[in-house]
């Protein structure tokens, strides 16, 4: 789950790492009582789960509050990304005398977080890697232990030659990644950690990405999520416990597990299709899940057919069929669906479609060439 | 022969009691695997199915029946745990197939168990499966067939397509292994094609990939460096957008890194044979064995 800017600065405040004051605003008024209370130049920057704010005119600068009012106008309502910007956030423009990156992720092939800083801060970090990859310096933590105090001074030398700018970033580092694991973060980071004027070292932007796995244990963290943010199918999906991703294509897949969902996705391109969407019912066979499922791909006007590919181990094809039976009960689907089912239960789920006229393939490549040959 | 696990598996299941662990337990019992424990603290003392002792630990189980692998089906909160907990116990084999796991915990759990020199495999994944000899997981066993091909993937059905479509050509497999699709997993695509190409059984390997991390591309170079075995490989997200969680926590693309593209090449640049749709895997297989 992805928290917004301001969400992160907050956990970020709360850790103890220094912050320029700054509020949200959900209309231009708000915004411009935020600018009036901080007084002096400000920025007003898009709320939204998308990167490249600044080049998509989400992040502008204003000299004072009749114009933070105007910009935030301007910013509220547009769209980055394909979504929507409801909210900004209005923050003091700093005066600022260099810029660095830290952050902290999960390093894959290493198996632990590690630490990742960089004097060439305020841009994307991936093009500081492919540009000028020296210019990134990283440190694996042994999660058990946490970053030890001298492989934050470590890091922090690399940023900066003069110690007691080497230890503000060390602390930041060392505060850094105790929000990182506290907010159970796959990702951490500030871009840029900025030196001001009068020599402090400030976080400037924050941005934190949380493990979905972890928000059963943090309801703190997971009220955080901002559905206005996100795309409605998607959270109608969530909510029904399936994994659904909306893309721009026209054949609708609903399928189980996750890898062969993929290569279900893969599979309608190599027959020349493009498909709809991600979508995963799970390992359980639910016949309700699969009623939502087709409700919710029912709902995207631009599938023109519906494909089913089901391999049935403790997912139940009979499950299935009754599932696909009662949302024909409950709805028109007006696009043809294509079924393909085999593994457990096969038969019976064969008898089931049977009986309402619908046919079932048990090859993965017939089926989606079906699929593709409706649209 | 096979890989990790065979006629000695002696296996505890971790969650015997539970929903998916009884009925998962029941299918490796009726497969044949030698289940000689189960574990559910608070039911120490009964017996699953008049024939498998339940203990309240891991190592009560160990110490009374010799087990020597486990496998976990405790809900995702518990699973580290149970993972920490069978590492302590002495088990050298430890297959978590618990789903929703916090990489945090995995992060945590990875090192413990490697300095206690047992093996994991998981969690997120369907486990294995040595046909016609025992199973350890939920791989189901009717769609295996003993026979020359050992696979490895990060995938659950895309795995049980895979293996379907070769038992269906006659082509039987020495071991199949998914290894998981979380970030963070214990036993990776290299160490497995080590013991497939240790393995004097298995004479050709199927690698089932998909998008995330550099897993993949890793052994490629592993597969240049140190393989005679043919492998054949396959990478699941072709059309999956950057920055979006397919399902599986680890298959999402970070930036430009983690594209299909980029691990096909890195597979055909080593001249492992790429199947572009999971039913090449027959002909891809057939001319290589």
């Amino acid at each position: 789950m992805n928290l917004h800017e301001y969400q992160a600065r907050e956990l970020l405040r709360e850790a103890g790492i220094p912050v320029p004051a700054g509020d949200i605003a959900r209309t231009a008024a708000e915004a411009g009582r935020v600018a009036e209370s901080l007084g002096g130049k400000v920025v007003v920057k898009a709320q939204v789960h998308a990167g490249g704010r600044g080049k998509a005119g989400g992040v502008k600068l204003a000299a004072a509050a009749a114009e933070a009012e105007q910009v935030a106008g301007k910013i509220l309502g547009m769209t980055i990304k394909g979504l929507t910007v409801h909210t900004v956030l209005v923050a003091p423009a700093s005066d600022i005398a260099s810029e660095a990156y830290v952050g902290v992720i999960v390093d894959r092939a290493a198996h632990a977080p590690t630490i990742m800083v960089s004097p060439a801060g305020g841009i994307d970090i991936e093009e500081v890697a492919a540009r000028t990859p020296e210019k990134i310096f990283r440190q694996r933590v042994d999660a058990r232990y946490g970053l030890l105090p001298h492989q934050a001074l470590g890091l922090a030398f690399k940023l900066y030659g003069d110690v007691k700018l080497a230890r503000q970033a060390a602390d930041v580092l060392e505060k850094l990644y105790r929000a990182f694991v506290d907010a159970g973060a796959s990702l951490a980071e500030i871009n840029p950690l900025v030196v001001t004027p009068q020599g402090q070292v400030v976080a400037l932007d924050a941005k934190i990405v949380v493990d979905d796995n972890e928000l059963e244990r943090r309801p703190r963290i997971a009220a955080m999520r901002d559905e206005t943010a996100e795309n409605p199918a998607e959270v109608q999906a969530r909510e029904a416990n399936l994994t659904y991703i909306k893309l721009d294509g026209n054949v609708g897949c609903i399928v189980n597990g996750a890898g062969l969902a993929m290569a279900t996705m893969d599979l309608v391109k190599y027959y020349g299709g493009e498909p709809a969407n991600f979508l995963d019912i799970g390992g359980s066979s639910n016949p309700d899940k699969v009623v939502n499922a087709l409700r919710i791909i029912t709902a995207d006007p631009n599938v023109k057919a519906i494909l089913f590919n089901i391999f049935g181990g403790i997912t139940r094809c009979d499950d299935v069929a009754n599932g696909i039976v009662a949302a024909t009960r409950q709805f028109k689907v007006t696009v043809p669906i294509v079924i393909r089912l085999t593994g457990t239960n096969e038969k019976q789920a064969v008898e089931i479609l049977k009986g309402v006229g619908m046919p079932a393939l048990t090859d993965m490549d017939e089926a989606v060439k079906q699929a593709v040959a409706k649209v | 022969m096979s890989i990790f696990i065979d006629q000695h598996t002696r296996l505890v299941v971790q969650g015997i009691t539970g929903r998916d662990g009884s009925f998962h337990t029941r299918q490796m019992m009726a497969y044949g695997t030698t289940v000689v424990a189960g574990v559910t603290p608070g039911k120490g003392g009964q017996t699953f199915e008049d024939k498998v002792p339940v203990f309240n630990t891991v190592a009560d189980a160990v110490q009374a029946t010799g087990a020597n692998t486990s496998v976990i089906y405790v809900p995702a909160k518990f699973a580290a745990d149970a993972v920490f907990e069978a590492a302590d116990a002495g088990v050298k084999l430890i297959v978590c197939i618990t789903e929703g796991v916090p990489v945090l915990d995995m992060t945590r759990a990875f090192p413990y168990v490697q300095e206690k020199g047992a093996r994991l495999i998981g969690p997120n994944c369907p486990g294995l499966i040595t046909p016609g000899v025992c199973k350890v997981g939920i791989i189901p066993g009717q769609i295996c067939e003993r026979g020359p091909v050992g696979l490895v993937s990060r995938s659950g059905t895309l795995t049980y397509e895979v293996v379907y479509q070769l038992t269906r050509a006659g082509i039987g497999q020495t071991t199949c292994v998914g290894i998981g699709g979380d970030p963070i997993i214990g036993t990776n695509f290299i160490d497995c094609l080590e013991a497939f190409e240790r393995d004097p059984a298995t004479r050709a390997v199927v690698m089932m990939g998909e998008i995330g991390g550099t897993d993949e591309q890793n052994a490629a170079q592993y597969v240049r460096q140190h393989m005679k075995k043919p492998v054949v490989g396959f990478i699941a997200g072709q059309t999956a957008p950057p920055g979006r969680r397919m399902g599986h926590a680890g298959a999402i693309i970070s930036g430009s890194s983690g594209t299909a593209a980029e691990k096909m090449a890195a597979f055909e640049a080593v001249g492992i044979a790429v199947m572009k749709r999971p039913a090449d895997v027959v002909e891809l297989i057939r001319t290589r064995l």
